[in-house]
């Protein structure tokens, strides 16, 4: 009995060792949020070579970040130089917050990078705006850093 | 989809109900429900078979309808029926009381049925076991198909004449059907009784849905579509299918209720970024422009006199909910915890608005007075929201989402129900994943 007892308990000081260094090479590996805004490089897509399709928020924010102006200052460079191009920018929402609020926030972080966009001098007329909410998550897990590359909007090209 | 369906009532003869007998309170958590005896409807062997209707085990079928009712509303246990000591037709007659009272039951309802003519005649009895007396006797006639919602009258006249409050049994429940992975979510809209049975769906799923909400009569609804990937706001006649847009918006409209009168729809549209609250009268399509705010103002949802309009808006920076008088004036804030608050939906009594409330982490569906004050927690969760009232105000139906694993696994997204008094919580059956729902208000009024 004694004997098995003390089997057990080394399986289980194994398991908890193994438990433990998995979640230190979790932390080293170190995870792209910056406050709760995504840094990162995965699920970006890219319009052009250099050209990020999409920029990200905070929670419950749709003010841009530096990261964010940067992106979109080499959308606006892209679309001055593709003068038939017209886009979409889809403002999106992390599973975090009730659905209709969500819409309202989709709709305005789309609006600021749309505005940001005419401010370098790209024309209303060739961007047009979609809100999805909640509905369309890029990141499909619930975790911290799911959430934070759903809090986002895309350029995306129409034509 | 809606027949008006001809209930003929007769009240066969009024026992006192000055004489006030069993009662169950309904107004705080009940944890000793009443015990209650519902006997199978006696079927007149005379009875013609109907098509797709078995005649024969009618009786039982109603009788476990009202029955499942009961239990739902965790303040009746009905007994179970090998316990029972009389045949249905002797007991509807002139029950044993003390062979009942033997049994443990408090309460008993008999009843008997019979199909003549292509008309189904059901008479029931609730009897009051402790005082060996009859508390109401009722009669009608209706088409067979509608056997059903027969068992779900009952059960509301029953349950008023116990509890004294308007049943919400004979009621429907309009949802967003789901299936599919969590990124490509398939969207319907689905109508259901109120027990989950004679699930339709009303839309194909070729676009997204969300948010659907009925009129007053329930014969409308009106919800959020992406038809041609443009979120507008639309109007759906349940009987004849027909769809409309609801206005003439350059910009998403989201959010639709409709005013207590049925009139009018409330909703927000989103414009340059900033989302204010609008009515449409559905007649004359006169728009309304009840709030101008920078911040985002949006679920709008009317009083039942249609003098107020609750509201969350992120004004003060975060989502919070407001009270401001229907034609916009007056805004007050009413919500002050730590937290954000969102959804409030008024109670069809007026006393109360339901909200979803999110706190380090958490969702919470929470009722409080209508300026804030009294706020209750009823139920803490993963993810919960969107809390429609029974027609009573008594019951709040709700979804609810799982967490998901790295690649979205495990999702799933349901409709939960719980008392206002924090008591009986339950999930709702249904025959995919669903969100978002609405209660209709009761059928047969």
């Amino acid at each position: 009995m004694k004997f098995i007892k003390e089997i057990k308990n080394t399986i289980l000081i194994i398991f908890v060792t193994l438990a433990l260094s998995a979640c230190s090479t979790g932390k080293k590996s170190g995870v792209a949020i910056d406050g709760d805004v995504y840094t990162g490089k995965d699920t970006v897509e890219y319009l052009a070579k250099g050209v990020p399709d999409r920029i990200f928020f905070a929670t419950n924010k749709s003010g841009l970040t530096t990261a964010a102006r940067a992106t979109l200052r080499k959308q606006s460079t892209y679309l001055r130089k593709n003068k038939d191009l017209n886009v979409t920018i889809e403002g999106h929402a992390d599973e975090r917050g009730t659905r209709e609020y969500n819409l309202a926030l989709g709709e305005r972080r789309a609006n600021a990078a749309k505005d940001y966009l005419m401010t370098y001098g790209i024309s209303g007329k060739r961007i047009s705006v979609i809100s999805y909410g909640k509905e369309r998550p890029a990141n499909t897990a619930s975790t911290p850093l799911a959430w934070s590359q759903n809090r986002r909007s895309v350029t995306v090209k129409v034509n | 989809m809606y027949k008006k369906f001809l209930f003929t009532f007769i009240i066969l003869f009024h026992s006192s109900l000055a004489n006030a007998l069993i009662e169950v309170d309904i107004t705080r958590g009940n944890l000793d429900p009443l015990p209650i005896a519902v006997s199978p409807l006696y079927v007149d062997p005379k009875s013609e078979n109907i098509k797709d209707i078995k005649t024969k085990s009618l009786g039982e079928e109603v009788s476990k309808i009202i029955e499942k009712n009961f239990k739902s509303t965790g303040l009746f246990n009905p007994l179970n029926k090998d316990a029972f000591v009389q045949k249905p037709d002797i007991a509807h007659l002139k029950p044993r009381f003390e062979d009942w009272r033997l049994i443990k039951a408090q309460a008993l309802v008999t009843g008997k049925l019979n199909v003549k003519d292509g008309k189904l005649k059901v008479e029931f009895r609730l009897w009051d076991l402790t005082a060996s007396k009859e508390m109401i006797a009722l009669a009608f006639t209706t088409t067979p198909g509608n056997w059903r919602r027969v068992a779900h009258i009952i059960s509301d006249k029953i349950y008023e004449r116990l509890t004294g409050e308007e049943g919400y049994f004979d009621t429907r429940i309009i949802y967003v059907a789901e299936s599919g992975p969590k990124n490509r979510r398939v969207k319907k809209l689905a109508i259901m009784d109120q027990d989950g049975a004679n699930t339709k769906y009303l839309t194909l799923g070729n676009e997204l849905v969300l948010t659907p909400r009925f009129n007053p009569a329930n014969q409308m609804v009106t919800y959020l579509s992406y038809f041609r990937n443009l979120p507008r706001v639309y109007l759906l006649d349940i009987e004849t299918g027909q769809q409309e847009v609801v206005g003439n918006f350059p910009g998403m409209t989201f959010a639709p209720r409709f005013s207590p009168d049925g009139k009018k729809i409330i909703m927000s549209f989103a414009k340059d970024g900033n989302s204010d609250i609008y009515t449409m009268d559905i007649e004359t399509r006169v728009v309304e422009k009840i709030t101008e705010h920078s911040s985002i103002d949006t679920s709008p949802s009317f009083s039942p006199d249609g003098k107020y309009i609750c509201f969350n808006s992120d004004r003060s920076g975060l989502q919070q909910i407001y009270v401001m008088k229907s034609d916009g004036s007056d805004v007050k804030r009413i919500t002050f915890g730590s937290g954000l608050y969102g959804t409030p939906v008024w109670s069809p009594r007026g006393d109360l608005i339901a909200f979803t409330k999110v706190r380090k982490g958490k969702f919470y569906i929470g009722v409080m007075r209508t300026d804030g004050s009294g706020e209750r927690l009823l139920t803490e969760n993963f993810y919960q929201e969107a809390p429609s009232w029974s027609p009573n105000g008594r019951v709040l139906i709700f979804y609810r989402e799982t967490k998901s694993g790295p690649s979205g696994e495990g999702f799933s997204a349901k409709l939960w129900s719980i008392d206002i008094t924090g008591y009986n919580e339950r999930k709702i059956d249904t025959e995919t994943d669903a969100s978002d729902p609405s209660w209709s208000s009761l059928l047969s009024k």
